[in-house]
């Protein structure tokens, strides 16, 4: 089933007199289950990509569907609700409140959900928190946490509404390589329970742990293929005790 | 999102930084504070002045001359209008006036022995103690036949008592020299103390009408007359009275302007009370700058804290946020600080005035529409200046705001 479909997308910008055309007609599928990771240099257009697919931005041109809604044309205010509903970010720099718990830090996203009770809010935060393995450090603040740690606060943040995909911006991009494989491993965990990711990243090292892979270049896709993924939790087994300290 | 979350949002995001949440309050706080603290010192001050006034009987009618002279303005002249002769007509026609004095005043130096005292000494007759409500504490009053007799006798009050006689000594059958003039002491008033405008109300000598106005003094005419309503209820009857009969007596033509001037107690109330209005209003409005400039703190500091949390503001666009609830969250940010800082200010108002009224002796009074309206007025403030950051807000892009470092 296939829950992102983009058709002919493409995406411009005025900088000055000249026209910028990040995206110049991309089209693909994400199905259910899927670890898709986004590849391409900087100036590729992926993060532009990720922009659109986050609903942050709209595209110039071309057809979104998320979840079968189309999404292209689509007032501030109805983005922000499908983004609420839909859509999990996890981004480089955690970007957690500062001098908020994990577990208020989590509960944030329900909050614009008028739906969503207080008690069950709360329920649901700590069922996230559990599923990233952080019940023991959910009322320390941000500052108070490792940034391995930090990360998995923002991942239980992005799944604690059940979105239909988690976006993650170079979501390793900021750990060390250690640090880097546990949460990959967590996000192969989360998308062997059936999660949906989509992980943009420039690092090759990191696109082997998902099971595919689209590669950008100048606005276009180059290569798109699948693959079978090298498991994280075996290449974190195998990485030497450090011994230096 | 739902009032309750929003709050909730609100409230945990001012928590994330107390001290800057209590020192934005903190302008706020002032201003409220003195605008409360100036309003109810304000009505007490009015207060007291009622309650003093309304002790020196609310139906003491005073009639004056008329500084301005009918017809042609001649400017301040000093032409005297009230003489004896007017008491007496008051007194023979007036139906709704109890007691009728005139009254002269000349001022001068008191002189016993090696003490001198500068006062005013006042000349009346008998009933001019019923008229005042003096109460005597020692002696007697003196008579109408001592007024007959222009008699140099005198009533003195504590002030005189204490600065005459500073020994100890019984002032009653002594004699004390006014100017060059002796008299005797037949009588001491009970000890009044301080009115609320500072006066002296036991700085005061009086002494039969006859002696001051023509011994002292050598006029024929009489600078005031006192008069009592037989009640509080036809004081505005008798001044009607009075005024009527002394319009006959000086012969003043229908057309033609009074050439004196009846008061009764209620209207220099009403004076009185209209000046302490007005100066607190005055000093209200200058401390209701004071609440202008805590508004514009608030603005100051909300506006560096949208710039400050321009991160924290995409992120929660990101997870979901729409331009509203973002505007929504800071307006609430704002208004909720306004608002503690106003409860702050009313206790803290109320606590001054409470110890001003309380040192100064007056009574405690606290203008409920003056809390209203500073709850009102401090909404209004964090709505007010709080608009424009949270405008900003709600109008950043969230890709941009991610970005932001």
């Amino acid at each position: 089933m296939s829950i992102i479909k983009v058709e002919n997308l493409k995406r411009n910008f005025q900088v000055g007199a000249e026209v910028v055309r990040a995206l110049r007609g991309i089209s693909f599928e994400i199905n259910q289950g899927e670890f898709v990771s986004i590849m391409g240099t900087s100036g590729s257009g992926k993060s532009t990509l990720l922009n659109i697919l986050g609903c942050l931005d709209s595209p110039s041109e071309g057809e979104y569907y998320i979840d079968d809604i189309p999404v292209s044309h689509r007032t501030k205010d109805e983005l922000s609700l499908i983004r609420n509903r839909k859509i999990g970010f996890v981004f480089q720099s955690y970007n957690l409140l500062p001098r908020t718990s994990a577990l208020d830090n989590v509960e944030l996203p329900l909050l614009y959900n008028r739906n969503v009770s207080s008690s069950e809010r709360r329920e649901r935060a700590f069922e996230a928190i559990r599923m990233v393995g952080l019940e023991e450090r959910m009322y320390h603040v941000p500052n108070q946490l490792s940034g391995g740690q930090q990360q998995r606060v923002a991942i239980a943040r992005a799944l604690v509404t059940d979105p239909v995909i988690i976006l993650a911006d170079e979501a390793t991009g900021n750990l060390d390589t250690r640090t880097s494989y546990e949460i990959m491993t967590l996000f192969q965990e989360l998308n062997a329970k059936g999660k949906t990711i989509g992980f943009v990243t420039h690092e090759p090292d990191i696109a082997r742990f998902t099971s595919r892979t689209i590669m950008l270049r100048d606005g276009h896709i180059i290569k798109d293929e699948t693959v079978t993924p090298v498991s994280a939790r075996q290449m974190l087994d195998a990485l030497p005790k450090s011994t230096d300290y | 999102m739902n009032l309750y979350n929003l709050f909730h949002i609100a409230i945990v995001a001012l928590l994330r930084n107390k001290t800057r949440a209590i020192l934005t309050m903190l302008g706020v706080i002032i201003g409220i504070s003195s605008v409360i603290a100036m309003l109810s010192l304000g009505q007490s001050s009015s207060e007291s002045i009622r309650n003093e006034v309304s002790g020196m009987g609310t139906n003491l009618i005073m009639v004056m001359r008329q500084w301005r002279r009918p017809g042609v303005n001649t400017g301040n002249t000093n032409v005297e209008t009230l003489v004896y002769s007017d008491c007496q007509a008051i007194r023979r026609h007036a139906k709704y006036v109890d007691y009728v004095s005139p009254y002269v005043s000349s001022g001068g130096q008191l002189v016993r022995g090696n003490n001198n005292w500068p006062t005013t000494i006042n000349g009346v007759e008998p009933c001019y103690l019923e008229i005042r409500k003096y109460k005597l504490s020692a002696g007697t009053f003196f008579t109408d036949e001592q007024v007959a007799k222009y008699a140099k006798v005198c009533i003195i009050g504590q002030t005189i008592v204490e600065n005459l006689f500073p020994n100890g000594e019984n002032p009653i059958g002594k004699e004390i020299r006014f100017n060059k003039t002796p008299f005797k002491v037949i009588g001491v008033i009970e000890e009044k103390g301080e009115n609320q405008m500072g006066q002296d109300q036991d700085d005061i000598v009086i002494a039969p009408f006859t002696t001051i106005q023509r011994r002292i003094l050598a006029i024929d005419y009489v600078h005031m007359i006192y008069a009592s309503a037989k009640s509080e209820e036809v004081a505005e009857r008798a001044t009607d009275e009075i005024e009527e009969i002394l319009r006959v007596e000086h012969h003043i033509q229908p057309y033609q302007e009074n050439d004196f001037d009846v008061r009764t107690q209620s209207e220099m109330l009403d004076m009185m009370t209209s000046i302490t209005g007005f100066l607190t209003v005055l000093l209200a409005a200058i401390a209701s700058i004071s609440l202008i400039v805590g508004g514009i703190g608030i603005m100051n500091i909300m506006y560096v804290t949208v710039t400050e949390r321009t991160k924290e503001i995409g992120l929660r666009m990101a997870i979901g946020a729409r331009g509203k609830d973002i505007m929504m969250q800071f307006l609430a940010e704002s208004t909720i600080l306004s608002l503690i800082g106003g409860v702050i200010g009313v206790l803290f108002g109320i606590l001054i005035s409470y110890v001003v009224t309380a040192v100064i002796d007056w009574p405690f009074v606290i203008s409920t529409s003056a809390v209203i309206a500073s709850f009102l007025v401090c909404a209004a403030t964090g709505i007010f200046f709080g608009w424009y950051p949270a405008k900003k807000a709600a109008n950043l892009d969230p890709i941009n705001a991610l970005r932001y470092e």
